[in-house]
């Protein structure tokens, strides 16, 4: 293989990024040697197996993953702003739209929820941790270097461009013949395993760690979310993992899996796809929903309307996102029978998802409403979602399917459900759960600027999309003729996705402003809330909680507060058991990365050599018996005096 | 404190923890072969003209496979008796006979896929090729990772005795063994004699 096969050389963009990449790789290096701070990054945070600060990275990850398909889906925008432009030719756009797909659900919704679960759920049910520390923190290291492998694609060996379904016969060795899709299978693959792992230890987590007392209709809603979620993720993940592991087959060792010519079938990679494909919007959607109602119930003072309601239009509409993939292809000659019947299913969803709707409404009725920015993104999550949802039940008629299949009227359908359903959560999630994070607000006001530039920039961007979509203009187009017609409505979008783009900056500065200037004063409950979270410091202590909360009724925190019955007696302090911090979960993940990476280039014996280093990372693990250590009562004492003053 | 006849895996809190996260774990393993399964039965007639499951299956060999692995899950489950009575010799004689059976039902495997090769089947050959290796190849998979880690977890108990700890881990690696086992069970009625008869 020549250097100019293992580098992508050529263009321009991609040599300033390549340069970009360097500098700042070696400026980091630079500055954490002169600042010297490797020990401090390696005791706090490379072997941690703390669920508040694993959530951190989680969320950080996110944000950096953000930005990358950001700025993908800002090419994109560019490129197609005016008619006949040149600004990316074919091959680059396939790239482009290929990564913004797959970054933006793997790697950036994914891990933002998956970190906020992790630094809310544990405290939520008044546990002092997860289930498997370890585990987690290796959760989080794996997606981390699927994630980095997938990103290095575009500099070293070429970025996958089969679309971020890589359908088959497209995706195979034939017609996609360079590394690209070899990363699309091994890096998703490595990061499928954390999610995995993920969803394993939140099951255990809720049904083995709640507090005394916090019977299964007490759960804060948001943990009733995080719990379906993490079954829909053990059910449909493997599905995936086989869907890639026969890719791969393919791919690197010529298999016939979906190569029609010697009896493999493409259309099995479409179902597989799509039965994992499908129950994953859910993934993302679901803890999404549970975060909006948090934030509502505390912002409207009121208690969350249909709470049961609640429970079991999420557990309906899990089920039933195991039955609609077919959805995906109703072109794709299927049956009438099937077609009318995967239609169904699919409408039927709408019947759940509406009663959320109307749950969330009612919540807020005659509720003191508060507009802070968390809130805000709730009221405007409605709307917004709403038209996703109608626009979904149109697509579900596989008749009409005809017309839309595959259109921008799809893109702007599901940019209107996951933006709406994921990012405005994740935003809400931040703002409300960010004291408890880092014990300070983020910033109100620059929060509001951050809030109307964004959504007001995401109507722009995605609405004139249905309309371009419903006139014929497919997806994946990188450029159209002016004749179309269609040049105005996209530059408009074009207008807009610089506008969000904007109110991103926005959140970043906020972030950067609040860290510096923010008040540190903001006590242990800063929005009035309801749920046990609020109940110890902010930032969080790394044991959570002193005394484990004993829990009689549901928001048992709200109604404590009430009774003013939240102190902390000093008799009840006992020494409190935490899990040591570990280095074989980075460890494993380097591994992990390692292999991947000459996999990705089939320098097979390289990566068998490698795969050693994962064999030695279990077995150490297998033989790691550390129990832990002992926080004592006078450190908790002392931890616990510093926010509340006296103890009782 | 857990009373004295709850087993002694399950008497701290991680341990049975521990368990029920791999129950869990093997939710999502059944959800694995069970989408291996349905990939090989929509590929099983697509031979490409090349050999089909009823020209190369050879039911002596099969049939001693299954012999070993299920004799081998019967060792198993003697072995956490044994456990159960705290008698530390028993599990490491029964656990090793399990390893030694398991490793025979290996290399009779690999055995079964050089016969194919030699027959012209390879994982080149057709979808049905395909799909018969991997559905094969990721339960025998499955099995060398399970005797290397069983083999380890000997070596803790040797050195530890029988702990929570270390019966719990044992506990949770004989549950995988006994699924693996079951999954053979399917293989074999829907592989094999559903491939030979129908």
């Amino acid at each position: 293989m020549s250097f100019d096969e293992f580098f992508v050389t050529g263009d321009p963009l991609i040599l300033g990024s390549q340069i970009a990449i360097g500098l700042t790789m070696v400026g980091v290096i630079v500055l954490v040697t002169y600042l010297k701070k490797w020990k401090w990054l390696w005791n706090e945070w490379f072997t941690t197996v703390d669920h508040k600060k694993i959530g951190i990275m989680y969320i950080l990850a996110g944000v950096l993953m953000f930005f990358r398909g950001g700025v993908d889906g800002l090419l994109m925008k560019a490129q197609t702003s005016r008619p006949g432009l040149d600004i990316l030719d074919a091959q680059h756009y396939d790239e482009v739209f290929t990564t913004h797909g797959v970054i933006m659900i793997l790697f950036m919704a994914m891990p933002m929820l998956i970190g906020i679960m992790n630094v809310v759920i544990p405290l939520q049910i008044g546990a002092r941790d997860v289930a498997f520390p370890k585990l987690n923190a290796f959760s989080f290291w794996v997606f981390f270097a699927g994630a980095m492998l997938f990103n290095i694609s575009f500099v070293i060996g070429g970025s996958p461009d089969a679309g971020w379904t890589s359908y088959f016969p497209l995706a195979g060795k034939e017609f996609t013949p360079g590394v690209g899709n070899n990363y699309y299978a091994i890096a998703l693959q490595i990061a499928g395993i954390g999610t995995l792992a993920t969803g394993v230890n939140f099951i255990v987590t809720i049904i083995k760690m709640r507090a005394p007392g916090m019977s299964w209709m007490k759960l804060p809603i948001f943990v009733w979310t995080t719990f379906i979620t993490s079954i829909i993720i053990v059910a449909a993940f493997p599905i995936l993992t086989i869907a890639l592991l026969l890719m791969t087959l393919d791919r690197l060792f010529g298999a016939h899996f979906f190569t029609v010519a010697a009896g493999g079938d493409p259309m099995l990679w479409l179902n597989l796809f799509w039965l994992w494909g499908h129950p994953e919007v859910y993934i993302v959607v679901l803890p999404a929903f549970g975060m909006f109602s948090e934030v509502i119930a505390t912002f409207a003072r009121k208690n969350l309307y249909g709470y049961k309601s609640m429970v079991y239009a999420v557990a309906g509409i899990a089920f039933l996102s195991m039955l609609v993939w077919v959805h995906h292809f109703y072109t794709m000659g299927n049956s009438a029978a099937v077609n009318s019947i995967f239609s169904l299913t699919t409408m039927m969803i709408a019947i759940p998802t509406g009663v959320k709707i109307f749950n969330w409404l009612f919540t807020m009725r005659k509720g003191r409403i508060e507009f802070s920015n968390a809130m805000l993104w709730s009221l405007a999550f409605i709307p917004c979602f709403t038209i996703g949802g109608v626009t979904g039940v149109m697509l579900a008629m596989a008749a009409a399917d005809y017309q839309y299949h595959n259109t921008m009227f799809l893109v702007a359908h599901f940019h209107y459900v996951l933006i709406p359903g994921v990012v405005f959560a994740v935003f809400a999630g931040l703002y409300y759960w960010w004291p408890k994070m880092f014990g300070f607000k983020l910033n109100e006001k620059i929060g509001k600027w951050h809030f109307w530039l964004f959504v007001i920039g995401f109507n722009l961007t995605f609405m004139p999309m249905f309309f371009v979509g419903l006139d014929g203009m497919s997806r994946r187009m990188y450029t159209y003729a002016e004749s179309t017609g269609w040049g105005p409505w996209l530059g408009f979008s074009a207008v807009g996705s610089v506008i969000m783009a904007a109110g991103f900056a926005a959140l970043c500065y906020n972030i950067y402003w609040s860290f510096r200037y923010a008040s540190r004063d903001v006590g242990n409950d800063p929005w009035n809330g309801r749920t046990l979270e609020w109940s110890t410091a902010s930032p969080a202590p790394h044991y959570n909680f002193a005394v484990v909360p004993k829990v009689e009724k549901l928001d048992d925190f709200w109604y404590k507060k009430k009774k003013g019955d939240t102190g902390l007696k000093k008799k009840d302090l006992k020494p409190v058991h935490m899990p040591s911090n570990s280095w074989t979960p980075i460890f494993l993940a380097a591994a992990f990365g390692i292999v991947g990476f000459f996999l990705v280039f089939e320098w097979f014996t390289l990566a068998i050599i490698s795969g050693i280093l994962i064999v030695i990372g279990l077995i150490a693990n297998s033989f790691d018996y550390d129990d832990g250590y002992h926080v004592s009562v006078e450190e908790l004492e002392e931890e616990e005096r510093e926010w509340r003053g006296d103890l009782q | 404190m857990t009373s004295q006849s709850t087993p002694l895996e399950y008497q701290s809190q991680q341990t049975r923890m521990n368990i029920l996260g791999f129950w869990t774990f093997l939710g999502a393993e059944i959800v694995l072969f069970s989408t291996l399964f349905a990939s090989y039965f929509i590929l099983e007639h697509n031979t490409a003209g090349g050999p089909t499951g009823q020209d190369v299956f050879v039911l002596k060999d099969v049939l001693i496979e299954t012999f070993l692995l299920l004799t081998s899950s019967f060792t198993s489950g003697l072995a956490i008796h044994a456990l159960r009575n705290n008698d530390l010799k028993g599990v490491l004689i029964w656990k090793i006979i399990t390893l030694v059976l398991g490793a025979s039902f290996l290399a009779y495997e690999i055995n079964e896929f050089f016969h194919y090769v030699h027959e012209g089947v390879t994982m080149q050959t057709s979808g049905f090729a395909s799909a018969l290796f991997t559905l094969l190849g990721t339960h025998g998979a499955h099995v060398t990772f399970g005797i290397i880690w069983i083999a380890l977890l000997l070596v803790q108990v040797a050195r530890r005795g029988i702990t929570v700890q270390t019966s719990s881990k044992l506990f949770i690696a004989s549950l995988y063994w006994h699924f693996l086992d079951v999954v053979w069970i399917f293989i074999f009625t829907f592989v094999y004699l559903k491939g030979m008869v129908m």
